[in-house]
Protein backbone atom coordinates (compact mmCIF):
# COMPACT_ATOMS: atom_id res chain seq x y z
CA UNK A 1 0.00 0.00 0.00
CA UNK A 2 1.33 3.14 -0.79
CA UNK A 3 0.48 5.81 1.23
CA UNK A 4 1.69 9.32 3.05
CA UNK A 5 5.36 9.49 4.17
CA UNK A 6 7.07 10.57 6.78
CA UNK A 7 11.19 10.65 7.99
CA UNK A 8 12.29 8.02 10.12
CA UNK A 9 14.96 6.17 11.90
CA UNK A 10 15.09 2.26 10.34
CA UNK A 11 16.51 -0.08 12.50
CA UNK A 12 18.23 -3.41 12.28
CA UNK A 13 15.07 -5.60 12.54
CA UNK A 14 12.97 -3.31 9.84
CA UNK A 15 11.21 -1.57 12.39
CA UNK A 16 11.00 2.55 12.20
CA UNK A 17 11.73 5.16 15.21
CA UNK A 18 10.79 8.57 14.97
CA UNK A 19 13.49 9.15 17.45
CA UNK A 20 16.99 8.39 17.64
CA UNK A 21 17.86 8.14 21.66
CA UNK A 22 19.78 5.64 23.86
CA UNK A 23 17.31 4.18 26.56
CA UNK A 24 19.06 3.53 29.99
CA UNK A 25 16.68 0.91 31.40
CA UNK A 26 16.93 -1.11 34.84
CA UNK A 27 16.12 -4.14 35.67
CA UNK A 28 14.72 -3.64 39.31
CA UNK A 29 14.11 -0.36 41.25
CA UNK A 30 17.32 -1.12 43.12
CA UNK A 31 19.55 0.31 40.25
CA UNK A 32 17.25 3.22 39.20
CA UNK A 33 19.30 5.95 40.82
CA UNK A 34 22.36 4.46 38.91
CA UNK A 35 20.76 4.90 35.10
CA UNK A 36 18.95 8.19 36.31
CA UNK A 37 22.57 9.16 36.77
CA UNK A 38 23.72 7.58 33.56
CA UNK A 39 20.73 9.41 31.72
CA UNK A 40 22.29 12.88 33.20
CA UNK A 41 25.65 11.86 31.93
CA UNK A 42 24.97 11.48 28.24
CA UNK A 43 22.83 13.95 26.30
CA UNK A 44 20.98 11.79 23.83
CA UNK A 45 19.78 9.16 26.33
CA UNK A 46 16.28 8.95 28.37
CA UNK A 47 15.99 6.48 31.77
CA UNK A 48 12.89 4.45 32.94
CA UNK A 49 12.98 4.40 36.73
CA UNK A 50 10.24 2.00 38.14
CA UNK A 51 9.62 0.77 41.31
CA UNK A 52 9.52 -3.08 40.47
CA UNK A 53 11.57 -5.65 39.13
CA UNK A 54 11.37 -8.15 42.62
CA UNK A 55 9.84 -9.60 45.28
CA UNK A 56 6.94 -9.72 42.97
CA UNK A 57 5.43 -13.80 41.72
CA UNK A 58 3.07 -14.42 38.86
CA UNK A 59 1.49 -12.52 35.96
CA UNK A 60 2.78 -9.30 37.85
CA UNK A 61 6.10 -10.30 37.69
CA UNK A 62 5.52 -11.28 34.11
CA UNK A 63 3.94 -7.78 33.08
CA UNK A 64 6.99 -6.24 34.60
CA UNK A 65 8.92 -8.08 32.95
CA UNK A 66 7.54 -8.24 29.34
CA UNK A 67 6.67 -4.52 29.61
CA UNK A 68 10.33 -3.46 30.27
CA UNK A 69 11.52 -6.09 27.33
CA UNK A 70 8.95 -3.82 25.02
CA UNK A 71 9.87 -0.38 25.88
CA UNK A 72 13.42 -1.64 25.35
CA UNK A 73 12.69 -3.09 21.98
CA UNK A 74 10.86 0.14 20.91
CA UNK A 75 12.43 1.53 17.78
CA UNK A 76 12.66 5.00 18.99
CA UNK A 77 15.37 3.57 20.76
CA UNK A 78 18.93 3.31 18.51
CA UNK A 79 20.63 1.72 21.78
CA UNK A 80 20.18 0.16 24.93
CA UNK A 81 21.75 0.00 28.38
CA UNK A 82 20.35 -2.49 31.04
CA UNK A 83 21.60 -1.40 34.36
CA UNK A 84 20.59 -4.75 36.90
CA UNK A 85 21.52 -4.71 40.45
CA UNK A 86 22.94 -8.92 40.39
CA UNK A 87 20.75 -10.62 42.58
CA UNK A 88 16.49 -9.08 41.58
CA UNK A 89 14.04 -11.34 40.30
CA UNK A 90 14.18 -10.16 37.24
CA UNK A 91 17.65 -10.41 35.71
CA UNK A 92 19.61 -8.08 33.86
CA UNK A 93 20.19 -10.91 31.64
CA UNK A 94 16.51 -11.94 30.89
CA UNK A 95 16.06 -8.35 30.42
CA UNK A 96 18.96 -8.04 27.62
CA UNK A 97 17.59 -11.50 26.02
CA UNK A 98 15.10 -9.96 25.42
CA UNK A 99 15.71 -6.93 23.63
CA UNK A 100 19.11 -9.05 21.78
CA UNK A 101 16.39 -10.63 18.89
CA UNK A 102 16.16 -6.57 17.50
CA UNK A 103 20.06 -6.12 16.89
CA UNK A 104 20.10 -2.66 18.45
CA UNK A 105 23.44 -1.43 20.13
CA UNK A 106 22.97 -3.12 23.82
CA UNK A 107 25.48 -3.67 26.59
CA UNK A 108 24.40 -4.64 30.45
CA UNK A 109 25.72 -3.07 33.70
CA UNK A 110 25.51 -4.87 36.53
CA UNK A 111 26.11 -3.05 39.97
CA UNK A 112 27.45 -5.91 42.27
CA UNK A 113 29.42 -7.54 39.27
CA UNK A 114 31.60 -3.64 38.83
CA UNK A 115 31.95 -3.18 42.18
CA UNK A 116 29.47 -0.13 43.17
CA UNK A 117 27.33 2.54 42.05
CA UNK A 118 30.16 4.84 40.63
CA UNK A 119 31.37 2.23 38.89
CA UNK A 120 28.19 1.08 37.22
CA UNK A 121 27.60 4.70 36.55
CA UNK A 122 31.29 5.38 34.77
CA UNK A 123 30.78 1.94 33.09
CA UNK A 124 27.47 2.77 31.65
CA UNK A 125 28.06 6.33 31.00
CA UNK A 126 31.05 4.62 28.51
CA UNK A 127 28.61 2.53 26.79
CA UNK A 128 25.86 5.06 26.14
CA UNK A 129 28.27 7.65 25.11
CA UNK A 130 29.58 5.38 22.57
CA UNK A 131 26.07 4.48 21.47
CA UNK A 132 25.71 8.26 21.41
CA UNK A 133 28.27 8.27 18.94
CA UNK A 134 27.26 5.71 16.60
CA UNK A 135 23.92 6.79 16.78
CA UNK A 136 24.34 10.38 15.15
CA UNK A 137 25.64 9.20 11.65
CA UNK A 138 22.23 7.66 11.33
CA UNK A 139 20.16 9.96 9.26
CA UNK A 140 16.31 9.53 8.63
CA UNK A 141 14.73 8.34 5.49
CA UNK A 142 11.90 8.41 4.12
CA UNK A 143 9.27 5.83 5.40
CA UNK A 144 5.50 5.16 4.86
CA UNK A 145 2.82 5.46 7.28
CA UNK A 146 1.86 2.04 7.08
CA UNK A 147 4.98 1.94 9.60
CA UNK A 148 3.55 4.32 12.29
CA UNK A 149 1.84 2.96 15.58
CA UNK A 150 0.19 5.01 17.25
CA UNK A 151 -0.90 4.90 21.08
CA UNK A 152 -4.73 6.33 22.08
CA UNK A 153 -4.88 7.68 25.29
CA UNK A 154 -7.32 10.90 27.12
CA UNK A 155 -6.26 11.71 30.62
CA UNK A 156 -7.92 14.86 32.65
CA UNK A 157 -10.91 14.32 30.16
CA UNK A 158 -14.28 17.06 30.39
CA UNK A 159 -17.36 16.33 28.73
CA UNK A 160 -15.76 18.47 25.36
CA UNK A 161 -13.26 15.41 24.97
CA UNK A 162 -16.31 13.25 24.16
CA UNK A 163 -17.50 15.98 22.18
CA UNK A 164 -14.41 17.11 19.74
CA UNK A 165 -11.26 16.03 20.68
CA UNK A 166 -11.34 12.43 21.03
CA UNK A 167 -14.09 12.36 17.33
CA UNK A 168 -11.19 14.75 15.71
CA UNK A 169 -8.76 12.30 16.94
CA UNK A 170 -11.17 9.24 15.46
CA UNK A 171 -10.28 10.73 12.28
CA UNK A 172 -6.88 11.05 12.29
CA UNK A 173 -6.55 7.38 13.59
CA UNK A 174 -8.83 6.02 10.50
CA UNK A 175 -7.02 8.07 7.97
CA UNK A 176 -3.67 6.26 9.47
CA UNK A 177 -5.73 2.64 9.69
CA UNK A 178 -6.89 3.05 6.13
CA UNK A 179 -3.49 3.50 5.15
CA UNK A 180 -2.49 0.29 7.05
CA UNK A 181 -0.87 2.24 9.77
CA UNK A 182 -1.85 0.91 13.77
CA UNK A 183 -3.43 2.95 15.80
CA UNK A 184 -4.00 1.34 19.57
CA UNK A 185 -6.70 1.94 22.09
CA UNK A 186 -6.55 0.87 25.67
CA UNK A 187 -8.47 2.22 29.05
CA UNK A 188 -10.52 -0.62 29.64
CA UNK A 189 -11.72 0.68 32.53
CA UNK A 190 -12.96 3.66 30.91
CA UNK A 191 -14.61 2.08 27.67
CA UNK A 192 -17.55 0.15 30.32
CA UNK A 193 -20.14 0.52 28.95
CA UNK A 194 -19.29 1.08 25.40
CA UNK A 195 -18.65 -2.88 24.75
CA UNK A 196 -21.83 -3.53 22.75
CA UNK A 197 -21.02 -1.30 20.30
CA UNK A 198 -17.11 -1.60 20.38
CA UNK A 199 -17.87 -5.54 19.79
CA UNK A 200 -20.12 -4.62 16.38
CA UNK A 201 -16.68 -3.07 15.24
CA UNK A 202 -14.86 -6.23 15.52
CA UNK A 203 -13.35 -7.82 12.09
CA UNK A 204 -15.03 -10.92 12.98
CA UNK A 205 -16.65 -13.08 15.62
CA UNK A 206 -13.30 -14.44 17.71
CA UNK A 207 -12.14 -10.39 18.12
CA UNK A 208 -16.01 -9.78 19.08
CA UNK A 209 -15.26 -12.26 21.60
CA UNK A 210 -12.73 -11.14 22.96
CA UNK A 211 -13.39 -7.44 23.28
CA UNK A 212 -16.36 -8.47 25.48
CA UNK A 213 -14.22 -10.78 27.59
CA UNK A 214 -12.04 -8.38 28.04
CA UNK A 215 -13.57 -5.63 29.37
CA UNK A 216 -16.09 -8.02 31.27
CA UNK A 217 -13.26 -9.10 33.07
CA UNK A 218 -11.89 -5.69 33.83
CA UNK A 219 -15.08 -4.61 35.18
CA UNK A 220 -15.02 -7.86 37.57
CA UNK A 221 -11.63 -6.70 38.61
CA UNK A 222 -13.00 -3.22 39.84
CA UNK A 223 -16.39 -4.76 41.39
CA UNK A 224 -13.74 -7.14 43.58
CA UNK A 225 -11.58 -4.43 44.44
CA UNK A 226 -14.76 -2.04 45.55
CA UNK A 227 -17.19 -4.26 47.10
CA UNK A 228 -15.20 -4.28 50.99
CA UNK A 229 -17.38 -1.31 52.48
CA UNK A 230 -14.38 0.46 54.21
CA UNK A 231 -13.56 1.31 50.59
CA UNK A 232 -16.86 2.87 50.05
CA UNK A 233 -15.67 6.50 49.20
CA UNK A 234 -13.17 5.06 47.40
CA UNK A 235 -15.06 3.22 44.31
CA UNK A 236 -15.39 6.28 42.02
CA UNK A 237 -13.87 5.27 38.28
CA UNK A 238 -13.81 8.75 37.48
CA UNK A 239 -11.93 11.77 39.03
CA UNK A 240 -13.20 15.08 40.82
CA UNK A 241 -12.03 16.75 37.73
CA UNK A 242 -14.19 14.50 35.78
CA UNK A 243 -17.16 15.62 37.66
CA UNK A 244 -16.33 19.48 37.67
CA UNK A 245 -16.41 19.03 34.06
CA UNK A 246 -19.63 17.70 33.53
CA UNK A 247 -18.87 14.25 33.32
CA UNK A 248 -21.46 12.30 35.60
CA UNK A 249 -20.90 8.33 35.19
CA UNK A 250 -17.90 5.87 33.82
CA UNK A 251 -20.58 4.91 30.79
CA UNK A 252 -20.79 8.71 30.32
CA UNK A 253 -16.77 9.17 29.90
CA UNK A 254 -16.37 5.84 28.16
CA UNK A 255 -19.29 6.74 25.43
CA UNK A 256 -16.97 9.51 24.96
CA UNK A 257 -13.58 7.84 24.96
CA UNK A 258 -13.97 5.54 22.44
CA UNK A 259 -14.65 7.76 20.00
CA UNK A 260 -10.45 8.47 19.82
CA UNK A 261 -10.75 5.15 18.10
CA UNK A 262 -12.41 6.08 15.22
CA UNK A 263 -14.85 4.45 13.19
CA UNK A 264 -11.86 1.56 11.51
CA UNK A 265 -12.43 -2.54 12.39
CA UNK A 266 -10.62 -4.04 15.57
CA UNK A 267 -8.04 -6.67 14.26
CA UNK A 268 -7.04 -7.82 17.50
CA UNK A 269 -6.65 -7.51 21.13
CA UNK A 270 -3.83 -8.50 23.05
CA UNK A 271 -2.05 -8.44 26.35
CA UNK A 272 -0.73 -5.59 28.22
CA UNK A 273 3.22 -6.53 27.70
CA UNK A 274 2.82 -7.90 24.35
CA UNK A 275 3.05 -6.79 21.04
CA UNK A 276 0.20 -6.88 18.27
CA UNK A 277 0.39 -9.67 15.66
CA UNK A 278 -1.49 -6.97 13.38
CA UNK A 279 -1.41 -4.03 11.92
CA UNK A 280 -5.04 -2.31 11.66
CA UNK A 281 -6.68 -0.78 15.35
CA UNK A 282 -5.65 -2.51 17.97
CA UNK A 283 -7.28 -3.09 21.71
CA UNK A 284 -4.84 -3.60 24.18
CA UNK A 285 -6.11 -5.28 27.17
CA UNK A 286 -5.16 -2.38 30.34
CA UNK A 287 -6.57 -0.15 32.69
CA UNK A 288 -7.21 2.91 32.45
CA UNK A 289 -4.18 4.76 34.77
CA UNK A 290 -2.62 7.42 31.90
CA UNK A 291 0.86 6.16 32.49
CA UNK A 292 -0.28 2.17 32.91
CA UNK A 293 -1.62 3.39 29.00
CA UNK A 294 1.16 4.63 27.34
CA UNK A 295 3.32 2.65 28.82
CA UNK A 296 1.82 -0.79 27.63
CA UNK A 297 1.11 1.06 24.22
CA UNK A 298 5.32 1.82 24.39
CA UNK A 299 6.07 -1.62 25.00
CA UNK A 300 3.69 -2.46 22.30
CA UNK A 301 6.02 -0.73 19.77
CA UNK A 302 3.70 2.92 19.36
CA UNK A 303 6.49 5.55 18.24
CA UNK A 304 4.08 8.09 19.25
CA UNK A 305 0.82 8.68 21.69
CA UNK A 306 -2.17 11.25 20.80
CA UNK A 307 -3.25 12.31 23.84
CA UNK A 308 -7.02 14.48 24.04
CA UNK A 309 -6.95 16.57 27.31
CA UNK A 310 -9.89 18.53 28.20
CA UNK A 311 -9.09 19.62 31.22
CA UNK A 312 -5.29 19.94 30.60
CA UNK A 313 -2.54 17.78 31.67
CA UNK A 314 1.34 18.68 30.98
CA UNK A 315 2.49 14.58 31.50
CA UNK A 316 5.16 13.28 28.59
CA UNK A 317 7.23 10.15 28.38
CA UNK A 318 10.43 9.33 28.00
CA UNK A 319 11.78 9.32 24.34
CA UNK A 320 8.28 8.89 22.93
CA UNK A 321 6.55 12.06 21.66
CA UNK A 322 3.14 12.71 23.31
CA UNK A 323 0.79 15.34 21.45
CA UNK A 324 -1.79 16.81 23.68
CA UNK A 325 -4.89 17.58 22.07
CA UNK A 326 -7.49 19.89 23.78
CA UNK A 327 -11.59 20.21 22.93
CA UNK A 328 -12.28 22.79 25.39
CA UNK A 329 -11.13 26.49 24.44
CA UNK A 330 -11.38 27.62 27.94
CA UNK A 331 -8.22 25.14 28.97
CA UNK A 332 -6.02 26.01 25.43
CA UNK A 333 -6.01 29.33 26.78
CA UNK A 334 -4.51 28.43 29.87
CA UNK A 335 -2.84 26.16 29.26
CA UNK A 336 -1.24 26.88 25.80
CA UNK A 337 2.16 25.93 26.24
CA UNK A 338 1.04 22.13 27.19
CA UNK A 339 -1.20 21.74 24.12
CA UNK A 340 -0.44 20.91 21.09
CA UNK A 341 -3.50 21.33 19.17
CA UNK A 342 -6.75 23.59 19.86
CA UNK A 343 -10.07 21.10 19.36
CA UNK A 344 -11.46 24.12 21.03
CA UNK A 345 -11.86 25.50 18.07
CA UNK A 346 -14.66 23.18 16.62
CA UNK A 347 -16.53 24.65 20.19
CA UNK A 348 -16.04 27.90 18.77
CA UNK A 349 -17.20 27.62 15.39
CA UNK A 350 -13.91 28.58 13.83
CA UNK A 351 -13.29 25.30 12.49
CA UNK A 352 -15.29 21.77 11.56
CA UNK A 353 -14.57 18.18 13.19
CA UNK A 354 -13.32 17.13 9.94
CA UNK A 355 -10.61 19.92 9.95
CA UNK A 356 -9.34 19.50 13.45
CA UNK A 357 -9.20 15.88 12.28
CA UNK A 358 -7.18 16.40 9.89
CA UNK A 359 -4.99 18.93 11.56
CA UNK A 360 -3.81 16.23 14.05
CA UNK A 361 -3.07 13.79 11.39
CA UNK A 362 -0.78 16.38 9.94
CA UNK A 363 0.67 16.72 13.35
CA UNK A 364 1.07 13.20 13.70
CA UNK A 365 3.38 12.84 10.43
CA UNK A 366 5.43 16.02 11.05
CA UNK A 367 6.16 14.58 14.87
CA UNK A 368 6.99 11.33 13.42
CA UNK A 369 9.44 13.40 10.79
CA UNK A 370 10.97 15.14 14.18
CA UNK A 371 9.16 18.24 15.33
CA UNK A 372 9.26 18.22 19.05
CA UNK A 373 6.08 17.97 20.90
CA UNK A 374 5.21 20.60 23.65
CA UNK A 375 5.61 17.92 26.56
CA UNK A 376 9.18 16.92 24.66
CA UNK A 377 10.32 20.89 24.72
CA UNK A 378 9.34 21.34 28.18
CA UNK A 379 11.07 18.04 29.04
CA UNK A 380 7.87 16.44 30.37
CA UNK A 381 8.66 12.13 30.68
CA UNK A 382 6.38 11.21 33.85
CA UNK A 383 3.79 8.59 32.01
CA UNK A 384 6.61 5.46 32.00
CA UNK A 385 4.97 3.38 35.00
CA UNK A 386 4.23 -0.26 34.88
CA UNK A 387 0.62 -1.85 35.04
CA UNK A 388 0.80 -3.89 38.46
CA UNK A 389 -1.67 -6.93 38.42
CA UNK A 390 -3.74 -6.51 41.44
CA UNK A 391 -5.11 -10.10 41.66
CA UNK B 1 -22.31 18.25 14.98
CA UNK B 2 -19.86 19.06 12.80
CA UNK B 3 -19.63 22.69 13.80
CA UNK B 4 -20.86 24.22 16.72
CA UNK B 5 -22.30 27.86 17.62
CA UNK B 6 -19.96 30.44 19.24
CA UNK B 7 -19.27 30.77 23.12
CA UNK B 8 -20.95 34.24 23.48
CA UNK B 9 -24.61 32.47 22.77
CA UNK B 10 -26.79 30.85 24.68
CA UNK B 11 -26.54 27.23 23.17
CA UNK B 12 -26.42 23.19 24.02
CA UNK B 13 -26.12 20.25 21.99
CA UNK B 14 -28.15 17.06 21.76
CA UNK B 15 -26.02 14.55 20.88
CA UNK B 16 -28.21 11.63 19.28
CA UNK B 17 -31.89 11.55 18.79
CA UNK B 18 -32.67 8.83 21.89
CA UNK B 19 -31.03 11.71 24.21
CA UNK B 20 -33.18 13.59 26.93
CA UNK B 21 -30.37 15.41 28.04
CA UNK B 22 -28.47 18.41 26.38
CA UNK B 23 -25.02 19.65 26.95
CA UNK B 24 -24.05 22.93 27.30
CA UNK B 25 -21.83 25.03 25.49
CA UNK B 26 -21.47 28.00 27.52
CA UNK B 27 -22.49 28.78 31.17
CA UNK B 28 -26.04 28.86 31.72
CA UNK B 29 -28.32 30.20 34.55
CA UNK B 30 -31.34 29.45 35.89
CA UNK B 31 -34.19 31.35 33.87
CA UNK B 32 -31.46 31.63 30.67
CA UNK B 33 -33.85 30.97 27.47
CA UNK B 34 -31.22 28.25 25.68
CA UNK B 35 -31.16 27.57 21.93
CA UNK B 36 -30.63 24.04 21.72
CA UNK B 37 -29.30 22.13 18.35
CA UNK B 38 -30.16 18.68 17.93
CA UNK B 39 -27.92 16.49 15.55
CA UNK B 40 -29.22 16.89 12.28
CA UNK B 41 -29.69 20.78 13.00
CA UNK B 42 -33.16 21.07 14.06
CA UNK B 43 -33.25 23.71 16.95
CA UNK B 44 -35.84 24.86 19.74
CA UNK B 45 -35.63 26.84 22.70
CA UNK B 46 -35.65 25.46 25.88
CA UNK B 47 -35.69 27.55 29.50
CA UNK B 48 -33.40 26.15 31.94
CA UNK B 49 -34.71 26.22 36.25
CA UNK B 50 -31.35 26.15 37.36
CA UNK B 51 -27.34 26.79 36.39
CA UNK B 52 -25.84 24.67 33.98
CA UNK B 53 -21.59 25.38 33.91
CA UNK B 54 -20.75 25.13 30.48
CA UNK B 55 -20.07 21.24 29.41
CA UNK B 56 -22.62 19.88 31.93
CA UNK B 57 -26.11 18.53 30.89
CA UNK B 58 -29.61 19.52 31.72
CA UNK B 59 -33.19 17.86 31.26
CA UNK B 60 -35.09 17.91 28.10
CA UNK B 61 -37.94 16.44 29.53
CA UNK B 62 -39.57 15.93 32.96
CA UNK B 63 -37.86 12.84 34.70
CA UNK B 64 -39.46 10.21 37.42
CA UNK B 65 -36.91 8.61 39.87
CA UNK B 66 -35.10 5.81 37.71
CA UNK B 67 -35.69 7.39 34.91
CA UNK B 68 -32.92 6.44 32.61
CA UNK B 69 -30.25 9.47 31.27
CA UNK B 70 -29.79 9.18 27.44
CA UNK B 71 -26.63 10.55 26.04
CA UNK B 72 -24.41 9.68 22.90
CA UNK B 73 -27.72 7.59 22.21
CA UNK B 74 -27.19 5.77 25.18
CA UNK B 75 -28.16 5.25 29.29
CA UNK B 76 -25.38 6.53 31.09
CA UNK B 77 -27.49 6.41 34.08
CA UNK B 78 -30.71 6.59 35.95
CA UNK B 79 -32.38 9.87 37.95
CA UNK B 80 -31.93 9.34 41.73
CA UNK B 81 -34.91 11.84 42.39
CA UNK B 82 -37.13 13.77 39.79
CA UNK B 83 -36.31 16.95 37.84
CA UNK B 84 -37.98 19.33 35.54
CA UNK B 85 -37.37 20.25 32.46
CA UNK B 86 -34.14 22.26 32.12
CA UNK B 87 -32.93 21.26 35.44
CA UNK B 88 -29.28 20.26 35.99
CA UNK B 89 -28.64 16.60 35.98
CA UNK B 90 -25.01 15.46 37.00
CA UNK B 91 -23.68 12.98 39.93
CA UNK B 92 -25.59 14.20 42.33
CA UNK B 93 -28.76 13.01 40.95
CA UNK B 94 -28.22 10.52 38.88
CA UNK B 95 -26.44 7.22 39.33
CA UNK B 96 -24.68 4.41 37.78
CA UNK B 97 -23.60 0.84 39.02
CA UNK B 98 -21.36 0.18 35.95
CA UNK B 99 -17.71 -0.64 37.32
CA UNK B 100 -18.95 -0.50 41.59
CA UNK B 101 -20.33 -3.33 43.61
Amino acid sequence: MMGDKFWGYRRENGCVGVRNLIAIIPSVFCSAKVAQRIDQSVPKAVHFSHPVGCSQVGADLAITAKTLIGVGRNPNFSGVVVVGLGCERFTPAELAQGIAPTGKMLETVVIQDVGDSIAAIEKGTRYARHMQQAASIQRREECDVSELMIGLNCGGSDTTSGLVANPALGIASDKLVAQGGSSILTELTELIGTEHILARRAINEEVAADILKAIRTMEERLKRQTQNSSNEKRKNLISTGNFDGGLSSVVEKSLGGMKKSGNAQFVEVFKYGNAPTKKGLLLLDGPGHDGEVTTGQVAAGAQIVCFPTGRGTPSGFPGVPVIKITGNPRTYERMKENLDINAGTVITGEKSLQQVGEEIYREIIAVASGKITRAEALGHDEQFCIWRMPD
Amino acid sequence: MEQFAALDKKTALVLDQKDNVAVALTDLIAGDVCVVVEDGGKRYEVVTVEDIPFGHKFALVDFQKDDGVFKYGEEIGKMKVEMKKGGWIHNHNMYCDRGMK
